[in-house]
């Protein structure tokens, strides 16, 4: 029974629980001992079953008095960058090891209130700073998937939400949360072959998210297909007056609106994402795609974002200059880490915890942050950078006047090897190069698995829409889920 | 714009990072990798470019002027490292 029930997405659970057809307690027993059994994988960094327990016991009594809530009966895992009250958080880093937030995020709190429980915490790059899941302190996520060569080589589940993208390919869990700055769900999701979506800037609450780049942050879905993200979605999004920057606004019923009927709908194909460089295979995806979205009935144009080379480089000063200054709070003084050396003072115990706690990736944000914000580099670093952002901006908003929505690959590459990259920080960097533009214009972007590459791996396509057209992306991204036919899945080594 | 090992200790300095001398030296390296490639910004004319504030518009909202502290002092203090009579307490400030 319990390999049957890790085989369902979130609307199967749903709807199958509704049904009678299985018990909520049921669903979290499989989910939580594939958990339990997927310990090589290290995709949780604290595992909570009494959690979706608790849960399934709660939607089992309310279905038995004929109530059921959104997500009832569904066992979902949670970023560890989404504070939950009562279970460590530590956004994977040493310094906040040990932090048990007294609180709960607004998106979890939302999730949970619709009736989901939780399966752990996930693992995660440092305070999300990563593309590969190797910044964690608490150790590399594994990808459940390999190569067909034979080799075992240990590959990259993308980052940041690496232990996210994992246990969903893994099928730890239906659903999960994930957190997007530059890339960091759609980058993952690509390389393991899963769905997710980041919504527009505002729409879901960072109330209770560990900041790192505050204009960039947003949290968003991560599961196996297109319904599954848009209802994971619905459930988190929403106005909350707890965050400044959320969007007041109701949120569409996305699931409902489901539509993979692209008649009537433009799509852009951006001619600067053709990078010099870019291997075959993610270019003939990109043609497979362009096929698809007009055979389910879009027209398609090549638009031009003339500034799309100048996002990476762009998203390298502002995302470090916000995190240098969100992660001044970590002092040693209100939680945390704190490293007392003897006989040090107040300043020297803020430079030893800082010097302990912090990784060597996220060092070297805080460090380029610091500079770029210091006294006679501002306006040539920040202030440029802004300058920039604000072309790019436009960039879209100019391609939007003859499209709908934009079809690029997700990233440059499939999924690369642990340890290939990690000793070049630029080198990395630059597997964000499809995702960090819209990031950079808060727009709603998702990636769709479309097909593997010659090594079985999977490689995803990603959609962009104007602000707040989710329904646009989901609709376009579900009539590439409905063509590309992906149904590969990683066989279980672990 | 690049950077010398000085400049490097004084920012990790003003971040409040200890690094060590052999720290110092690869993020020399690192950072002036990083600073280089970030110059391209350079290229771009941004005349009469009004840097971008916000990139969904959005309302400030304005909540009611009354003090809230929110009455949950040892909720606060619940996750710090030392705290005394509801305080955090650090080491000695003043000598």
């Amino acid at each position: 029974m319990s390999t049957e029930l890790t085989d369902l997405g979130i609307a199967q659970i749903r709807d199958g629980f509704r049904a009678g057809d299985f018990t909520a307690r049921e669903v979290a027993e499989a989910f939580n001992e594939a958990v339990a059994g997927a310990k090589m994988l290290n995709a949780f960094i604290v595992e909570t079953p009494e959690h979706a327990l608790a849960a399934a016991d709660a939607a089992d009594q309310e279905r038995a008095a004929g109530d059921v809530r959104p997500l009832s009966g569904v066992p979902l895992g949670i970023k560890d960058l989404f504070c939950t009250e009562g279970v460590q958080t530590t956004a994977a880093s040493h310094i906040l090891e040990g932090f048990v937030p007294t609180y709960e995020s607004t998106v979890s709190e939302r999730l949970f209130l619709a009736g989901a429980g939780m399966l752990g915490k996930l693992n995660m790059d440092q305070f999300a700073m990563g593309s590969s899941n190797e910044t964690s302190h608490f150790g590399n996520v594994i990808s459940p998937w390999r190569r067909n060569d034979g080799g075992n080589a240990a590959l990259t589940p993308g980052g940041s939400s690496g232990g996210s993208s994992a246990a969903v390919a893994a099928r730890l869990a239906p659903g999960v949360t994930g957190t997007d700055t530059g890339g960091s769900i759609r980058q993952p999701a690509a390389f393991t072959g899963i769905s997710g979506i980041k919504p527009t800037y505002g729409r879901c609450s960072r109330w209770g998210v560990v900041a790192f780049a505050s204009s960039l942050d947003q949290a968003g879905a991560m599961a196996r297909d297109v319904k599954d993200c848009a209802i994971m979605l619905e459930a988190m999004a929403g106005f909350d007056p707890k965050d400044a920057t959320s969007l007041d606004l109701p949120v569409p019923e996305w699931e409902a609106n489901l539509s993979s009927d692209l008649k009537g709908k433009t799509i852009g194909i951006p001619r600067e994402y053709r990078v010099d460089d870019m291997p075959r295979e993610i270019d003939a995806l990109w043609e497979r795609g362009i096929e698809m979205v007009k055979d389910a009935g879009a027209n398609v144009i090549e638009v031009s974002l003339p500034h799309t080379k100048y996002a990476l480089p762009a998203y390298y000063i502002i995302a470090p200059a916000e995190a240098s200054s969100n992660l001044a709070r970590y002092d040693g003084v209100r939680y945390g880490l704190r490293d007392l050396p003897e006989g040090a003072n107040l300043q020297d115990m803020y430079a030893a915890t800082r010097a302990d706690g912090f990784g060597a990736e996220v060092k070297r944000r805080i460090l380029i942050g610091t500079y770029v914000l210091s006294a006679g580099f501002y306006d040539a670093y920040y202030t440029k950078a802004q300058k920039v952002r604000a072309l790019i901006v436009r960039d879209f908003s100019r391609a939007f006047e003859t499209c709908d929505l934009l079809l690029t690959p997700t990233a440059p590459s499939a999924a690369f090897a642990l340890g290939e990259k990690s000793d070049d920080p630029l080198a990395m960097y630059l597997n964000d190069v499809f995702t960090v533009p819209s990031s950079l214009a808060g727009l709603p972007a998702m990636s769709v698995p479309g097909g593997l590459d010659q090594s079985g791996l999977p490689l995803g396509l990603q959609l962009i829409g104007r602000p707040l057209d989710e329904q646009g992306v989901l609709n376009a991204a579900l009539a590439i889920e409905e063509r590309a036919g992906f149904v590969m899945r990683p066989q279980i080594w672990w | 714009m690049s950077v010398d090992t000085n400049t490097v200790r004084k920012i990790a300095s003003l971040a409040r990072i200890a690094v060590t001398d052999g720290e110092v030296e690869a993020m020399t390296g690192e950072l002036n990798n990083i600073l280089t490639w970030v110059e391209q910004l350079g290229e771009v004319d941004t005349d009469g470019v009004e840097p971008l504030a916000a990139v969904i518009p959005n309302e400030l909202r304005l909540r009611d002027d009354v003090i809230t502290d929110g009455d949950i002092r040892d909720k606060v203090l619940a996750n710090a490292p030392q705290a005394e009579h509801g305080f955090f307490t650090v080491p000695k400030v003043i000598e």
